[in-house]
């Protein structure tokens, strides 16, 4: 706790009297007491169960409490592979939890896509839609990497100052649109992007998938 | 196309005295089926032939197959057991053309085809007329195309099969490249792939409409009763991970369910026809997240079965049920934590039953390096031997620890009165709706029925053990409980055994080990008995180093039709209990 140079606290009453500042309180009350949600997707909700559980337990960080309602959660520990189907229930929890909110992605799914980047229902990675404080890879990361991900975490809590807190700001809104499920999904802020790209790829002169469909009945 | 005969090359076709016209031809060990005959055989075959249980139904695309020019471009297989006389399948193949692909349906027949005929239509574009509610299971309403048809390219496709020319030019991947990420060489830059010219200011959505019984509104004894709909949504606490259930309720008695899935689908099948063979068996541990060892043991064991048979060393037989058996307690202590959970016992039983697991994943991460994705099986054996010290390890698990645990578990939780009162009765499913909704595992031996494959179709070395099949009369959630907790003992039955008896030796086949191997065309289906059911997977090979066409029968996915059926006229909170029961994990339901 940082001490004010220009008071001091009288030597008896040095156990009853603490100076600090407002910023480390607000943050060692936040990052001490951060409520997970219980949003297990995949494979690395088993290994965040495993954290919560008694081995590595995750209640002597205050984390114990995994509220399954958003309103009532601080961290969004998105565990597991987010695929197209999901995104748009991903994207509304997180507009749902009330400020300060925080995401982990973890995993490598979380991160970028993971083992299924390829297929054609897996999103590369939540931060395509949603902002994220902490990455923690792995397939799926150990629970000692967990733990050490949302230390981390409080590490970037303990920087933060109320001074310069988004949420306290005049005007500050950070919905992010929720993505509609159209022949793929479609992420609202990108529409005006794919509607050009679409329109250039009709107006090609051989299409893609027509040329690709000439090259294997060409081969085979 | 092959013409309706009786007698091919001088080998006689069955049932064509009783179905005449229905069998066409035989493609290896399986019967061609005419596709306006399959309904009468179908039943004939239930009916007559003791044919009562339909495993799998499986679509394929004949399209690059470089063996199957002549033959008709769709084609749907399925395997089909007898409950009463055991034994291997019979299997039937109904075949489709490009510009009419439409085959019946099976589901007045065997009503357990109802969701893989949906995931047929859904991923090739096959219809069913006859099915009573065919539409998307796996992907949304107005995805754009079927996605596993071969002329079908995901966003990130570069080439047919891995490893790719163009991302390893020389063997290795090339950072320096024009584009070294994968996203830059996608043409939005992105995973998505949009039909040409897609304006998204006129896109037009389908609406789903859920077929949940009876009309909302009406009289109940002159009180005006409404029917509402509640969705038990993805993100819920006790749905065991993002499974959505649409339940009709009129007050807390639920008249209608109708289970969603799709929110995990990842692709396994698509990315598995472009991986090599080896290349697949890490995303077989990502299947049933819980038990990987079993997911690779059944894929092994269906590629080994594609080669021909391939001789396995004793200890690497010895070392493969160990593992799979461990994984069976793994898989049931969860079971019963978080099904304790459901009903209410926040996490103590969990706790206790996690606990027991961690020690089983100690061996895990010793033998093979990973604690749930262990990777450790491979086509001729297992990968590596396990540590010095091991063996004495498992052994003092599994003669003193592990059965202190279940029996602790055992006396904590069978008799509880609470345990009683909200599972006994609770979620009925008699033998013949088991059977024909092709349940499996703990399902199916929970409502009376003694089917375990590792006693009807042995596969590694099961019948050189002495364990009991168990069954229980009940259908209820409390027999599924009570099947779970004497299937632990029985696999620690097993575990003695084959702990007393492993003998030493290598755990691979001697010779050089590839990393990539053809196998000539052929096809095969192997199916084990996972901790959640009948796991099978069916392969179709071309000839080359990758698979042409790479299915899994997913237990969970299989026994959620029962689910629907099961809960009708119970109340809300007892779909929880069943759901527990049924014990389903959506990295294999979706796959």
């Amino acid at each position: 706790m940082a001490e004010n140079e220009h008071l001091e606290v009288p030597p008896e009453l040095e156990r009853n009297v603490f100076l600090t500042t407002l910023d480390a309180i607000y943050n060692w009350s936040r990052k001490s007491s951060l409520w997970p949600m219980m949003f297990g997707l995949a494979c690395c909700a088993i290994e965040m169960i495993c954290t919560a559980a008694a081995r590595y337990d995750l209640a002597r960080f205050g984390m114990e409490v995994m509220r399954p309602s958003p309103r009532q959660a601080d961290v969004m520990i998105v565990s597991g592979t987010v695929t197209k189907k999901m995104v748009p229930q991903v994207v509304r929890l997180y507009n749902q939890m009330p400020q300060p909110r925080y995401v982990v992605a973890m995993g490598s799914c979380a991160t970028g896509g993971g083992p299924f980047k390829e297929g054609y229902n897996v999103v590369s990675g939540i931060d395509k839609f949603i902002p994220v404080d902490v990455y923690v890879p792995g397939c799926p990361p150990t629970p000692e990497a967990l733990l050490y991900g949302m230390m981390r975490l409080q590490e970037k809590i303990k920087r933060q100052s109320i001074k310069t807190v988004p949420w306290y700001r005049k005007e500050y809104r950070d919905d992010i649109p929720v993505p509609v499920l159209g022949p793929d999904v479609l992420d609202l802020r990108r529409k005006e992007e794919i509607k050009r790209k679409s329109k250039e790829l009709a107006e090609a002169s051989v299409p893609r998938y027509k040329r690709i469909l000439e090259e294997m009945k060409a081969s085979s | 196309m092959a013409q309706p005969e009786t007698v091919v090359a001088g080998v006689d076709l069955p049932f064509n005295d009783a179905v005449p016209g229905a069998v066409i031809g035989r493609d290896g060990e399986a019967l061609v089926v005419a596709r306006d005959k399959l309904l009468e055989l179908a039943r004939y075959l239930r009916d007559h032939e003791g044919y009562d249980y339909l495993s799998s139904v499986t679509g394929v695309d004949n399209l690059t197959h470089p063996k199957r020019k002549d033959v008709e471009r769709f084609e749907v297989v399925y395997h089909l057991y007898s409950t009463k006389r055991g034994g291997g399948p019979l299997v039937l193949k109904a075949r489709a053309p490009e510009d009419d692909p439409e085959i019946p349906s099976v589901v007045s027949v065997w009503p357990g085809a109802d969701f893989q005929e949906r995931e047929i239509w859904d991923l090739f574009g096959i219809r069913f007329p006859g099915h009573p509610n065919l539409r998307r299971i796996l992907l949304w309403e107005g995805f754009h195309g079927h996605p596993l048809r071969k002329d079908w390219k995901e966003a990130y496709y570069e080439e047919e099969k891995k490893p790719y020319k163009s991302r390893h030019p020389d063997g290795r991947y090339d950072l320096k490249a024009k584009y070294p990420w994968h996203e830059e060489r996608a043409v939005f830059h992105d995973n998505l792939v949009f039909p040409e010219g897609f304006d998204p200011d006129q896109m037009d959505i389908p609406v789903v409409e859920y077929r949940l019984g009876q009309d909302i509104y009406r009289e109940l004894e002159g009180i005006k009763t409404d029917r509402i709909i509640v969705n038990m949504g993805p993100q819920h606490p006790s749905t065991h991970g993002v499974f959505r259930m649409v339940v009709a309720l009129e007050g807390e008695t639920i008249v209608g369910l109708e289970p969603e899935m799709g929110y995990l689908h990842r692709n396994h099948e698509k990315i598995g026809e472009r991986n090599t063979y080896l290349m697949n068996i890490p995303y077989t541990d990502r299947l049933d997240y819980i038990c990987s060892m079993s997911n690779n043991l059944g894929y092994v064991l269906a590629v080994e079965k594609l080669m021909g048979g391939v001789e396995v060393p004793e200890r690497a037989k010895y070392l493969r049920i160990i593992m799979v058996e461990l994984t069976r307690i793994i898989n049931h202590m969860w079971a019963i934590g978080f099904l304790l959970n459901d009903l209410g016992a926040f996490f103590t039983p969990a706790l206790y039953a996690i606990e027991e697991r961690e020690l089983i994943l100690d061996l895990f991460e010793a033998a093979s390096g990973s604690r749930m994705m262990c990777n450790y099986m491979r086509p001729g054996g297992v990968v590596r031997d396990v540590p010095d010290g091991w063996i004495e390890e498992a052994r003092k698990l599994v003669h003193n620890r592990l059965p202190r645990a279940v029996d602790e578990l055992d006396a904590y939780l069978t008799k509880n009165e609470i345990l009683l009162a909200r599972t006994k009765g609770v979620g009925y499913l008699s033998p013949e709706d088991a059977i024909a909704y092709s349940t499996s595992g703990p399902v199916l031996r929970g409502s009376g029925v003694p089917y375990d494959i590792r006693k009807v179709e042995p596969y590694c070395i099961y019948d050189r053990f002495d364990f009991d099949v168990v069954v229980e009369d009940g259908g209820d959630v409390y027999a599924r409980y009570m099947v779970r907790i004497r299937e632990m003992r029985e696999s620690l039955k097993i575990l003695r055994q084959a702990l007393r008896d492993i003998p030493e030796g290598p755990v691979l086949p001697p010779g050089k080990q590839k990393y990539s191997f053809r196998i000539p065309p052929g096809e095969a289906y192997q199916r084990i008995e996972a901790p959640k059911g009948e796991l099978g997977f069916y392969l179709v090979s071309d000839g080359t180093a990758n698979p042409y066409r790479y299915h899994v029968r997913a237990p969970s996915f299989i026994n959620l039709t029962a689910l629907g059926p099961m809960c009708i006229g119970y109340k809300v909170a007892d779909s929880v209990a069943i759901l527990g029961s049924i014990d389903i994990v959506l990295g294999e339901t979706d796959r």
